[in-house]
């Protein structure tokens, strides 16, 4: 089935321009690989003719077949993704696939940086990947989403976040080689003093000029979104928090508003903080760099990009009604039910694998009495927690992180280890939820304590 | 004496610039130190050091996007009124009517755009280890940099009074009911009582003093709008002005040893 002709007319205006975009992006790459000469892979014979094959009659025909899609796109045929890969995008796409998924493919990225990072292969990926949002944006359920106003930003961010990490390895790749051959880092060739004035406050003016002219050619293109007036009686559903909370609303489905809410952002920010004082690797300060750092970078990593921008890009595109999970092609049916049966740790316990009921203090008993009917019922989980953050620090300090130990001591070890199992245990309590529907370790509703 | 000469050679101009035009090296380095708003840089720097490919510009990004929305915002104060009555007139009139009103949007849209660059930011500081000593005090300046910059943005998303507005900011606020001890529906939170009558209630825990009332309403409009306009803005700028001097004092933008 083809989108209906209506939206494609809807946006064949923006695709068309889209298209142009693409296409002069590629052109202008190749102007600029010619520009530095380019290099022959092989050459055609069309005759008498002889044709060098380069990289800049790649882009060239790249930019081309965009040439082409923008006129299409412009009298409403564009380039689409066939019915059944977006139903099979739908259907494969949840949280386990995207968080799991998400994590493989940064994983893959992470062992073949040297591969993907060159300038070719990078941008191939890139124009892939425009054009798979090109392709996507004649979908109207797609575009609903992304082209929300206050989603645009989202969608900016995740370009520049891709743009920014690939020129980061890039340079780190060349930096790692250098160090393997004794070079210092590339930063440091460049050790020649010059003047702020001119060559900074001039290039800090061309970037104030263009930022200027790009943000008022943003507000003229997009307006800011203004819905109904306020009304306290009609609840939007979903109601979504601002999009860069989204990914603290996602964990909302795994802990209570207390961890999810409070506690977890307060850690965030500490850890954030703590990180000067925790990494005592002096190695690969102002130079970019990968190997000399691999520890500190991977758990940055982690926790920015898989638990900060993937669970935003999960909780702003793909969370819809009763902040059910649809997928990038799917209608946000508000009707969708899902069934869901989660249970606790402590009915697994006394229930499933003791045949008993719960533990309940008799009716008529004291608050204290109760406390402890409630600590025994709950026991399982108040000691499985425990072991997590009490015991698992000092096993750590004694097995893998023993260098660490010895060389943090004991305050900065313990911040570490904690602020480690602190993160570490939200992908737990994912993994717990998707595999057993376990819903919580412990379960106080008793105090509003549930983790 | 051309004209241009004459006026740089009048005693008002001398006044204000202390200093010939920088066009030889020694009056390159002179404008540097004479200049209010230039004396924030050094006056040489490494090459490396204002390689765009290197420092990414997003610091500097991150600054022209606070002062936009300065300017923006003032200009917006001079039109807006938070009140119930009036908040969601004005936005619709800044839309549809009033002169300018694209202030609305250069506001918005910038304040998005520096919520991504402040990240971007942090990002480049990371991936180049520039929060290692001897700058480690200014990575948490800037942690709470971030910190100021969502807080900016979550008083300034509640103010249009629209259905996106109050829910989402309901959403948020939401989460203080479950401070631990503090929040009427956190954990601890019956600890707090004097014989058995509880002390932290809907009217009196976390979540009240965020918005100012058991539910989103003019006082929290009132609330976000003092917030948004003076008191988070004023700790921005005392940081900034910390954040900056410290770039210069902990040796100037990082760079290999």
């Amino acid at each position: 089935m083809h989108s209906a002709p209506d939206f494609l007319s809807h946006v064949a205006t923006p695709l068309g321009f889209y298209y142009m975009i693409l296409c002069v992006l590629n052109w202008v790459a190749a102007l600029v690989m010619w520009r530095h000469g380019p290099k022959t892979y092989t050459t055609l014979k069309l005759g008498p003719a002889t044709i060098p094959v380069t990289n800049v009659i790649v882009w060239l025909l790249v930019g081309a077949a965009f040439f082409v899609c923008a006129p299409l796109a412009m009298i409403g045929l564009p380039p689409e993704l066939p019915s059944e890969v977006k139903q099979i995008v739908n259907e494969l796409s949840g949280p386990v696939t995207l968080t799991l998924g998400s994590l493989a493919l940064f994983t893959i990225l992470f062992v073949f940086r040297r591969a993907w990072t060159a300038p070719p292969v990078a941008w191939t990926i890139l124009n892939l990947a425009l054009l798979a949002m090109g392709m996507s944006m004649t979908d109207p359920n797609f575009t609903a989403i992304v082209a929300k106003p206050d989603n645009v930003p989202i969608v900016g961010l995740v370009f520049l976040l891709g743009f920014f990490t690939w020129l980061a390895t890039y340079k780190a790749v060349l930096n790692d080689d250098r160090a393997a051959q004794g070079l210092p880092p590339l930063e440091k060739e460049d050790n020649e003093k010059v003047l702020v004035w001119p060559d900074l406050v001039y290039t800090e003016l061309i970037c104030m000029v263009a930022l200027t002219a790009f943000l008022l050619l943003w507000a003229i293109a997009l307006q800011a979104p203004l819905e109904e007036p306020s009304s306290r009686v009609k609840t939007p559903n979903p109601s979504k928090a601002p999009w860069y909370f989204l990914g603290l609303q996602e964990m909302l489905v795994y802990y209570d508003p207390w961890m999810a809410g409070v506690v977890l952002p307060s850690v965030v920010l500490l850890g954030l903080m703590a990180i000067p004082y925790l990494d005592f690797n002096r190695k690969g300060s102002g130079y970019y760099t990968i190997s000399e750092r691999k520890f500190a970078y991977l758990v940055f990593q982690f926790g920015f990009l898989e638990l900060w921008v993937i669970l935003i890009i999960l909780g702003t595109f793909l969370r819809g009604p009763n902040w059910n999970f649809f997928g990038p092609f799917e209608t946000w049916d508000a009707h969708k039910v899902l069934a869901q049966n989660n249970v606790d740790l402590s009915q697994f316990f006394w229930i499933k694998w003791l045949n008993q009921s719960m533990p309940k203090a008799p009716t008529g008993s004291g608050a204290g009495t109760e406390l402890l009917y409630i600590l025994w019922r709950e026991m399982p989980g108040i000691l499985l927690v425990f072991a997590y953050f009490v015991l698992l620090p000092p096993i750590m300090a004694a097995t893998i992180f023993r260098k660490f130990f010895v060389k943090m001591g004991f305050i900065r070890f313990m911040l570490m280890s904690n602020l480690l199992l602190m993160m570490g245990s939200l992908p737990l309590k994912m993994v717990a939820r998707w595999s057993v529907n376990l819903k919580y370790f412990i379960s106080i509703p008793e105090y509003f304590l549930n983790f | 004496m051309s004209l241009g000469e004459a006026i740089r050679n009048s005693q008002l101009w001398k006044s204000v610039f202390r200093h010939p035009m920088p066009l030889d090296r020694r009056n390159r380095i002179v404008v540097m130190l004479t200049n209010f708003f230039l004396h924030l840089h050094p006056v040489s720097i490494k090459k490396q050091g204002i390689a765009l490919s290197y420092t990414w510009c997003m610091g500097g990004v991150t600054f022209f996007l606070f002062l936009v929305e300065t300017v923006t915002g003032v200009l917006l104060m001079f039109y807006y009124r938070p009140t119930l009555e009036w908040a969601y007139n004005d936005i619709l009139s800044l839309r549809d009517v009033t002169s300018l009103g694209i202030m609305r949007e250069l506001h918005r849209w910038g304040a998005h755009a520096m919520v991504i660059t402040t990240w971007l930011h942090m990002y480049r500081v990371f991936l180049t280890g520039s929060y290692k000593p001897p700058r480690e005090f200014n990575w948490v300046v800037g942690v709470l940099l971030l910190l100021l910059t969502l807080l900016l943005s979550f008083t300034g998303y509640l103010l249009p009074w629209d259905q996106l507005a109050i829910w989402a900011i309901t959403v948020g606020s939401n989460m203080a009911r479950a401070t631990p001890i503090l929040g009427s529906e956190g954990p601890g939170a019956k600890l707090l009582n004097i014989d058995g009558i509880s002390m932290i209630t809907n009217a009196s825990d976390a979540r009240f003093v965020t918005i100012g009332a058991r539910f989103v309403g003019e006082d929290t409009l009132n609330r976000f709008y003092v917030l948004h306009c003076i008191a988070i803005p004023l700790a921005v700028a005392l940081l900034l002005a910390i954040h900056f001097w410290r770039v210069r004092k902990d040796g100037g933008i990082s760079g290999p040893l």
